[in-house]
């Protein structure tokens, strides 16, 4: 009994203080941002502004489905601009492989399949990328702590395959409490920072800490893109078959 | 001239139409959203055409959209109309879309049952893995609208048909009946020459092609059936077809006019993920139903029809696509010796090569893209560069060519080398 109490007694330190490994602060971060609840949905107002300040507005809703493991199915319907209205775009995400990606334009009746091709690339147009709307593989990256203050975990990030990337490194401070990713910065090879994403507003939802507002920064085009969340929902019971070319063609009622 | 229809068609598809807003209309207090666009086009020959004149294309386009989603279906209007000074003057004809009216979408989609969707009146319909490439999607094209700078959306015409879709666990399954014939918007004469094979030259405006067109309701329908099964993000399909060759590639000796000849068609595609881009097959047997033994040099043979695409993203914002189609020409002996004497022959085996590349700048508000058909054994070409930009939201610029060329006239692009133009065009969207 003494023995056990004495172990306890050892363990109990370690256990209360050891701070979180980098890469389980990222995996809680990427469930945090991207696997809140089973499904999830939200409308998305979007804002390009232009160096001259010029803006340019989109409109979508996004549903979201986790499928099996760690795969999910996105289904974003476009409101605006007036061209893109009614447009659709599907994506199943493969974690470890190219994700399936499909475009519905409702002129041609056409479902047209996209090129799996670089996630790292502007999202409608925007500074965000594809692979900030839906996630990019924790296993893709080396991960170290840099700091851990009151309120964040300052994490450095380099990727395993440099050339499949436009960065060398970045840094990304996380939430202690909610695990919510609060702001990224991008370096490039000569040390330069030249992209930022910042989470401007969380709040929770249907008990999931949410952002409701983001903004990405590209820093040497001058450009910024700034995204709210509204009517954001989790766990609605959304069904898979949402995701699949029948409600391409027939937008679902939940995006109408 | 062109031939003046029957009305019949005409209104029975209005009343097709009409019905469903009428049934619903008590139910239309809602705030109605209306949206569209404004689209105005020029466009000019890059050589003169004895037989055409130098414009190519000056219109102004004014589309409306309605849409309103009811209980248990879905209503939707799309319709443009149009002032087209190339062909001013014609009469409204909803089939060939001539006139001041092109009523491009009027239907309802609902489901009969859970597992079922049902979509009822004028649509667009599409299916098959090429890029502008056909061989399974026998639903009508617009070659004209094509080939003198419309918009690429306007190559699909609509169809008037009733697609009843299946959606049981272990696949897809689409049926389109489309109870009266409906073909392509084809290349007649009227504003871009083409080969007259009876003249044995290139005609245009004065020798109008008036393709006698199957005209019985529910006589001459077409059935299009479609399978289609996901299996882990590669896309499996086998497709049918029963109707016409959808351009007149038939000829009445009697009437002395060109016709659509009975057509079946069976088929197959297959379209995934491949080495870091998508790969796709698709493969056709074309059934020429009222020439099976292939001695009709009237009408045209069977062929099988086999395509290969591949396409992937080459740098950041730059994609690129090819694609290798082969037509072959069943009971080829046969053709040489029932062909006419002095009409030159076509080859056996008929191959292209498609070439698309797509460059997006300054924030996806710049596309710079060019799409290329070069065949080998016709020794042709047809390549249609294009750029658009995105002054606004609401505002785009569009530029563009349709350029034909080839060693000889009688070939499928070389006979169109007259109608090399460029166009140019403006739309505000709303």
């Amino acid at each position: 009994m003494n023995k056990l109490l004495l172990l306890m007694l050892l363990l109990l330190p370690v256990t209360v203080q050891a701070a979180p490994s980098a890469d389980e602060i990222v995996a809680k971060a990427n469930r945090a941002a991207y696997y809140a609840g089973k499904d999830g949905r939200a409308d998305v107002s979007m804002t390009i502004t232009a160096p001259n300040g010029q803006t340019r507005d989109r409109q979508f809703t996004m549903l979201r489905l986790t499928d099996q493991g760690e795969d999910q199915k996105f289904y974003v319907y476009f409101q605006a601009p007036a061209d893109v209205r009614k447009m659709a775009f599907l994506v199943w995400k493969n974690v470890g492989k190219e994700d399936d990606r499909w475009l519905w334009l409702p002129a041609l009746n056409l479902k047209k399949r996209i090129a799996p091709g670089d996630k790292r690339t502007s999202f409608v147009g925007s500074d965000f990328f594809y692979e900030d709307v839906s996630g990019r593989g924790v296993a893709e990256d080396n991960h170290h702590l840099v700091e851990e203050t009151d309120s964040a975990y300052l994490l450095r990030s380099e990727p395993k395959d440099a050339g499949s990337v436009e960065f060398a490194w970045y840094q990304v401070w996380i939430d202690k409490q909610t695990f919510l990713p609060l702001k990224a910065i991008y370096y490039d090879r000569q040390g330069q920072a030249y992209r930022q994403i910042e989470a401007l507003k969380v709040a929770v939802i249907d008990g999931h800490p949410t952002v409701v507002e983001a903004r990405a920064s590209d820093l040497r085009a001058g450009t910024s893109t700034l995204n709210s969340f509204s009517n954001v929902k989790y766990d609605t019971g959304l069904s898979a078959q949402i995701f699949t070319e029948r409600f391409l063609r027939r937008p679902p009622r939940e995006v109408q | 001239m062109r031939q003046t229809k029957p009305p019949l068609k005409t209104l029975l598809t209005l009343c097709l139409f009409l019905l469903p807003a009428t049934l619903f209309a008590w139910e239309l207090p809602y705030p109605a959203e209306i949206h569209g666009f404004v689209d105005l086009r020029a466009g000019s020959r890059l050589q003169s055409d004895k037989y055409q004149r130098d414009t190519s294309l000056l219109e102004a386009r004014l589309q409306l959209e309605y849409s309103h989603q009811f209980d248990a279906a879905t209503l939707q209007l799309r319709g443009d109309l149009l002032a087209d000074e190339v062909t001013s003057g014609e009469s409204l004809d909803l089939q060939t879309g001539d006139g001041i009216f092109d009523l491009r979408e009027a239907n309802l989609v609902f489901s009969p049952t859970e597992s079922s969707d049902l979509k009822i009146g004028r649509q667009i319909l599409t299916w098959g893995t090429g890029d502008l490439l056909f061989i399974n999607d026998l639903f009508p094209k617009d070659w004209q609208a094509f080939f003198i700078g419309r918009d690429e959306a306007y190559l699909k015409a609509p169809s008037d048909a009733l697609l009843l879709s299946l959606f049981p666990a272990w696949a897809t399954i689409d049926l389109a009946l489309t109870p009266l014939f409906d073909s392509d918007r084809y290349i007649s004469g009227e504003r871009l020459s083409y080969w007259n094979p009876q003249l044995g030259r290139v005609a245009g405006r004065d020798a109008v092609s008036d393709a006698e067109r199957p005209d019985n309701w529910l006589q001459d329908y077409e059935l299009a059936l479609r399978l289609t099964r996901n299996i882990a993000g590669y896309e499996l399909a086998a497709y049918g077809y029963r109707g016409y060759w959808k351009s007149p590639a038939g000829f009445n000796q009697t009437s002395g006019r060109a016709s659509f000849p009975r057509l079946n068609t069976y088929g197959a595609s297959l379209r995934g993920s491949l080495q870091g881009g998508i790969g796709n097959a698709e493969f056709g047997y074309y059934d020429s139903r009222d020439d099976r033994s292939g001695t009709d040099p009237l009408r045209p043979n069977s062929e099988l029809r086999y395509l290969l695409g591949y396409e992937r993203e080459l740098a950041r914002e730059l994609t690129a696509g090819g694609q290798f189609y082969l037509e072959q020409l069943l009971d080829y002996g046969s053709y040489r010796q029932s062909l006419p004497a002095g009409q030159q022959p076509r080859d056996e085996y008929r191959q292209m090569l498609t070439l698309r590349l797509t460059k997006l700048l300054l924030q996806q508000t710049l596309t710079l893209s060019l799409f290329g058909y070069w065949s080998p054994s016709d020794q042709d070409f047809y390549l249609r560069p294009t750029v658009k930009y995105k002054l606004t939201d609401a505002l785009l610029l569009t530029a563009g060519g349709n350029l034909f060329g080839g060693q000889r006239r009688d070939t499928f692009f070389g006979q169109f080398a007259d109608n090399s133009n460029i166009y140019a065009g403006i739309r505000y969207s709303f």
